[in-house]
């Protein structure tokens, strides 16, 4: 199966940082108060982020390496 | 999440002790410009957003009701509430209101016109609230910012609440309009990305 990992749009983030308090992984960062940003190393793919997103902007995608 | 609680975690109880010292005391509202203070200090001076991300007592006890005690439909929010026109408009009435309070606020000072111990909700329906004032030692016009300042604070909690139950229950960090107003210092703020 393919590992699949959260991808935020960036554009429409509104850098609250509820998907970071969820993280279990703590792969989720908001540097500069700009975007999240996620650490595709960290991230297990679990989706709990997806779901605590207020503006439901992160998806979970099949990670092309 | 994997860590121990923080100490900020429990910010939230600060958040409903502030809600209803303005049952008793109007006058603790003066209380609530550290929330306008603190997250627009740390947006200057740091450039982020580290109020939002962790110590905003209203974002928690929303996901603290709507998330741990589920009273939320945690659907999807429509696609224009999260549009920047959206949030840029609310942040734009926002302060067109604060303002208007802070009119109010010197009319009272000046003399120029008499107390009114209301809260206005939804900047329409004004609720008697006299019993939270007992007179001050200084001008009523301290009185009269405390009831404007509660009555955003109480405003924008009630919106906050009805958003939390019809989307995901944090849907207010999304128009919040400190959370607008500080992600625009970061923006301006922040070295241009590549
Ligand atoms: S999918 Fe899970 S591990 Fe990956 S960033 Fe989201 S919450 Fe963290
Ligand atoms: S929860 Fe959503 S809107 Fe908030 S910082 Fe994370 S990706 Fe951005």
């Amino acid at each position: 199966m393919a590992k699949r990992k959260a991808a935020v749009s960036v554009r429409e983030c509104v850098a609250c940082g509820c998907c970071m308090k969820v993280c279990p992984r703590n792969a989720i960062t908001v540097p500069n108060g700009l975007h999240a940003t996620i650490n595709r190393e960290l991230c297990v793919g679990c989706g709990k982020c997806v779901k605590e997103c207020p503006a439901s902007i992160i998806s979970l995608e099949v990670a092309d390496s | 999440m994997n860590e121990k609680k923080k100490w900020y975690d429990y910010l939230w109880a600060v958040s409903l002790t502030y809600l209803i010292l303005g049952f008793f005391n109007i006058l603790f509202a003066w209380l609530g410009l550290l929330c306008f203070f603190i997250p627009l200090l740390i947006a200057i001076v740091k450039g982020n957003k580290a109020y939002c991300n962790k110590y905003c007592g209203r974002g928690q006890l929303f996901s603290l009701i709507g998330g741990r005690f589920g009273l939320s439909r945690k659907k999807d929010m429509p696609k224009w509430m999260k549009s920047n026109y959206f949030r840029y408009g609310f942040l734009a009435f926002f302060f067109i209101m604060f303002f208007l309070m802070l009119w109010n606020t010197w009319l009272v000072f000046s003399g120029a016109k008499n107390l009114g111990a209301v809260v206005t909700l939804l900047w329409t329906f004004r609720l008697p609230w006299h019993w939270t004032y007992h007179g001050t030692l200084f001008s009523d016009g301290v009185a009269q910012f405390a009831f404007g300042f509660y009555s955003v604070m109480l405003t924008s909690t009630v919106l906050g609440f009805f958003t939390m139950i019809l989307f995901k229950p944090r849907s207010w960090c999304v128009y919040c309009p400190m959370g607008t107003m500080t992600q625009l210092i970061c923006k301006a703020k922040a070295p241009k990305e590549g």
